[in-house]
């Protein structure tokens, strides 16, 4: 069975009638009104192992990220969930020697399947990364549309979704009048924006951000998470942290790890008031990690 | 005295020795480089003239020696020759190195290769080029491309050494960026990595070529050392270091201070070139 990208993104009315200059505010415009409520695929993981080498760094993880939620990885350093997350688009396998097994389905879609091409997963799964990694040769309108500029979008098309993904990841404001200047003059929070606004551009249905905040200050990282609660209305967002406060705030639920194990996942207030496992509570108590 | 100041006496003192330690190795390195150039330019300035530019060397015993315009021209041509054909190919082995060799069997032992290529005296490829071809039967004898490939097999190691450093260089967490976007990897060495590397590639390529337009050794048994301008690569070709070897040895005062103009004139063009490379490199990493 080959990959077939959503048909949600891609089948979309003309993007020449997104209401590009309509004047809203900053984290509310863009992508988000355009597609209120649109179901995004959720990723269910069976039983999935990860290694490098020998090395086991994932052990037979059981998970369902539902569609449009917001889920929150926790857990100490060097315990998986960074590993585990790069398998649902398949960067795990650019690490030389490292290897997955088991199972990662996009809805019903086997993302290891045979046949299913490596590219279309990472455009149906975008990624953002712990430090912000705008391409240092490109400016800030190139950075946004290099993604969009593999699958040929060119010309007016390209300008609106540059400006759609600046908008949808709340930038644009802040750099409307800058775009041909370069992506890293920018700060480390309006960087680590531009990178989402990178990933967005592509219209993935998924959303990995690895620690996205932990190069952040406070006050970036307050911008960050305000949208990742904004983007959850038309994604599937998983978020790894090292925070707990920002797994609270941000996640509908919540999974820790520990030793490349899912130990527990519920709901967020749960997991942090009332937790069924003892290594949880000592977890999110602040006794160990 | 408090102790606190007695430390920061000592401090300061052996501070100020090592400081000065480090100027003095500065200023005796530039020493020779300073000469060098000092002098280059006393002797050198003194043979040129417009004539010096214009006329090829006459051979002429007496009367007017000629100029060196054979030897600038047959540099050049060889030159780009040997750097059109090793800077592709130096990059390509680099980027095989980088971006899939990795740490590979394979590519380990090109790496070994690769170092000790970099070793071979230059007059040994030359001696490779004279034997294989020059000799051969059918399509023997001196020609510039011979040269041309006698320097292309100096400039390899150097282009593709240096190379593998400005692309080793590149963060992986760029590659991870591009990849994440669903680009394939050859996208992504074409959009991210050599870009990003670019200062650095030209930084290598501008030694393998500057050292290429030094060299004599390869040039003496392939292209030779001939008086007249030609733009036929398959035919002997003169060149500056050849031109210099040549005529360093003489014993006419005229043909030595003709040496020192062509060397001069050999330092500012690579010069030229460098500066030239430097600003591009520089504009095309802003835009």
């Amino acid at each position: 069975m080959s990959f077939q990208p959503a048909k949600t993104g891609m089948t979309d009315p003309p993007r020449t009638t997104h209401p590009t200059a309509a004047p809203t505010p900053a984290v509310s415009s863009g992508l988000g009104d355009r597609r209120a409520q649109t179901r995004a695929r959720s990723v269910t993981l069976r039983n999935l192992h990860a290694y490098y080498g020998d090395q086991h760094a994932v052990n037979g993880v059981w998970l369902e990220f539902p569609a449009n939620e917001v889920t929150a990885i926790i857990g100490p350093s060097g315990c998986g969930k960074s590993t585990m997350v790069r398998c649902i688009n398949r960067m795990h396998e650019e690490v030389p020697g490292a290897r997955a097994v088991g199972t990662v389905l996009l809805d019903d879609l086997d993302i290891y399947g045979d046949g299913t091409d490596v590219v279309a997963v990472r455009r149906a799964v975008g990624m953002v990364f712990q430090k912000p990694n705008p391409f240092p040769t490109m400016s800030v309108f190139d950075n946004v549309a290099a993604g969009l500029r593999l699958t040929g979008t060119r010309g007016s098309e390209l300008r609106d979704r540059v400006e759609h993904s600046l908008k949808a990841a709340g930038l644009w404001d802040e750099v409307h009048g800058r775009l041909a200047q370069p992506g890293i003059g920018l700060s480390g929070g309006q960087q680590q924006r531009l990178c989402i606004a990178r990933t967005l551009a592509v219209e993935p249905e998924v959303i990995l951000m690895d620690e996205p905040c932990s190069a952040l200050d406070p006050v970036a990282t307050l911008k960050i998470e305000e949208l990742v609660a904004e983007l959850s209305r038309r994604y599937t967002i998983v978020v790894v942290t090292h925070n707990m406060q920002q797994a609270a705030r941000v996640a509908d639920s919540t999974a820790f790890m520990l030793n490349g194990e899912l130990v527990e996942h519920g709901p967020t207030g749960r997991m942090f008031t009332n937790p069924g496992d003892p290594r949880t509570e000592q977890y999110v108590t602040g006794k160990f990690g | 005295m408090t102790p606190l100041a007695g430390i920061g006496a000592r401090r300061r003192r052996s501070d100020r020795v090592a400081r000065t330690m480090l100027a003095v190795a500065t200023g005796l390195a530039l020493v020779p480089l300073v000469l060098i150039l000092f002098y280059l330019v006393k002797q050198g300035l003194g043979a040129w003239s417009p004539s010096f530019f214009t006329t090829d060397p006459s051979g002429r015993f007496l009367g007017d020696p000629g100029g060196i315009r054979s030897a600038i021209l047959g540099t050049i041509e060889i030159v780009a020759l040997a750097s059109a054909i090793a800077i592709p190919a130096g990059i390509g082995v680099a980027l095989y190195l980088v971006e899939y060799g990795r740490d590979g069997r394979f590519a380990t032992a090109v790496r070994y290769f690769v170092d000790v290529m970099t070793g071979v005296p230059s007059i040994a490829f030359g001696l490779f080029i004279y034997i294989t071809l020059v000799l051969a039967t059918g399509f023997g004898g001196f020609a510039g491309w011979k040269g041309s490939l006698a320097l292309a097999l100096l400039m390899l190691p150097i282009v593709t050494r240096s190379a593998e450093v400005a692309l080793t260089l590149v963060p992986e967490s760029l590659r991870e960026a591009a990849l994440a976007l669903g680009a394939p990897r050859w996208r992504v060495v074409a959009r991210v990595v050599l870009p990003t590397a670019l200062p650095g590639l030209v930084t290598g390529v501008l030694l393998a070529v500057a050292r290429a337009a030094g060299e004599t050794a390869p040039l003496l048994f392939t292209a030779t050392i001939v008086k007249e301008t030609t733009a036929n690569l398959a035919a002997p070709m003169n060149s500056l270091p050849a031109q210099i070897f040549s005529d360093v040895g003489q014993a006419q005062d005229r043909l030595v201070a003709r040496a020192w103009g062509a060397a001069l004139t050999l330092v500012v063009m690579i010069l030229v070139l460098t500066t030239l490379a430097r600003l591009v490199s520089r504009r095309s990493r802003i835009a």
